[in-house]
C-alpha cells in the first residue's frame, strides 16, 4: 500500500546552476514543518544539490531544459523527495551509481549519487535513454517531540 | 561564494565563505589556480570556515587545489571545516588523500 501524504510542494525551473541554491532552499523550507534537527536538514539540502545538480550538468549537457522536484510529507515523519528532468537519460543506472563514476570531467567527483545514497535512507533512480530521469529518495525525519 | 587569500613567506591561506556548491565551484576553482601560479606557495592552507554549505562540488575542489600543489611540490591542508562540509568529505572519504584538520 502507497504511504498516504500528508503535505506537498511541487517545484518547476530550467537547467541553470544558479536554481541549485534555490531547490535546496526552497525544499529545506519546506521540510522545516517536521522540525529537523540541524544536521537532518544539511543532509536534505546536500542530497538535493547532488541530484539537482547531475539533472543540470548530465540530463542537459548542451542545453537548458525544465527539471521538476517534488517534495511530500508522507504518514510516519517520512520526508520523499522526487527529481525529475526530461533529458538524456542514464544508460547505464548501476555504473553510473559506482562511487567516483563521473561523465562530467575534472570539475566534478563522481560522488553524487554516492552521497545521496549515505544521506537519506532509501535512493531509487529510475531512467530511459532519450526520455529522462527520475531520483526518488525517502528520508525519516527523528521526532524530538510528541505531535500535538 | 567568496574567497579572501593571504601570501606570506610562501605559505597561501585561501579562505571561504558561503556556499559552495557546482553553481560556484568553476569561478573558484579558475581563482584558486589563478592565485597559486601568482604566488607558487610551498604550502596551501584551504580555510573552510566560513562556509555555511557544501556539497560534492567541493570534493573536486579540494581534489584540484590538491593536485596543483602536488605539481608545485607543496603541500595542502583543509582547516575549520564546518559540520556538514565535514559529512560530505568524510563520506568520499578524502581524508585518505588530503590532510583534513
Amino acid at each position: 500500500m502507497k504511504p498516504k501524504s500528508e503535505n506537498y510542494i511541487t517545484l518547476e525551473f530550467l537547467s541553470r546552476s544558479a536554481n541549485e541554491a534555490f531547490a535546496r532552499g526552497a525544499v529545506a523550507c519546506f521540510a522545516a514543518q517536521l522540525d529537523p534537527t540541524l544536521e537532518e536538514l544539511g543532509d536534505i539540502k546536500t542530497a538535493v544539490s547532488e541530484a539537482v545538480t547531475n539533472a543540470i550538468v548530465h540530463a542537459y549537457p548542451d542545453r537548458l531544459g525544465k527539471i521538476a522536484v517534488k517534495a511530500r510529507i508522507l504518514e510516519g515523519n517520512v520526508l520523499e523527495l522526487s527529481i525529475r528532468d526530461w533529458g538524456r537519460g542514464i544508460a547505464d543506472v548501476e555504473k553510473a551509481r559506482q562511487p567516483l563514476y563521473t561523465t562530467g570531467g575534472e570539475d566534478r567527483s563522481g560522488m553524487g549519487f554516492t552521497i545521496m545514497e549515505s544521506f537519506m535512507d532509501q535512493l531509487t533512480v529510475r531512467s530511459e535513454e532519450g526520455k529522462g530521469t527520475r531520483v526518488t529518495m525517502r528520508r525519516r525525519i527523528q521526532t524530538r517531540r510528541p505531535r500535538l | 561564494m567568496e574567497m579572501k587569500y593571504k601570501a606570506e613567506n610562501r605559505q597561501l591561506t585561501i579562505t571561504l565563505s558561503g556556499e559552495l556548491d557546482h553553481h560556484a565551484a568553476k569561478g573558484l576553482m579558475e581563482s584558486i589556480d589563478r592565485c597559486m601560479e601568482q604566488n607558487l606557495p610551498s604550502k596551501a592552507v584551504l580555510d573552510l570556515g566560513g562556509l555555511t554549505f557544501m556539497d560534492s562540488s567541493g570534493i573536486a575542489v579540494v581534489l584540484r587545489a590538491k593536485r596543483r600543489m602536488e605539481a608545485l611540490a607543496g603541500t595542502l591542508v583543509v582547516v575549520n571545516i564546518p559540520r556538514q562540509a565535514s559529512r560530505v568529505l568524510e563520506t568520499a572519504g578524502l581524508g585518505k588523500y588530503v590532510d583534513l584538520i
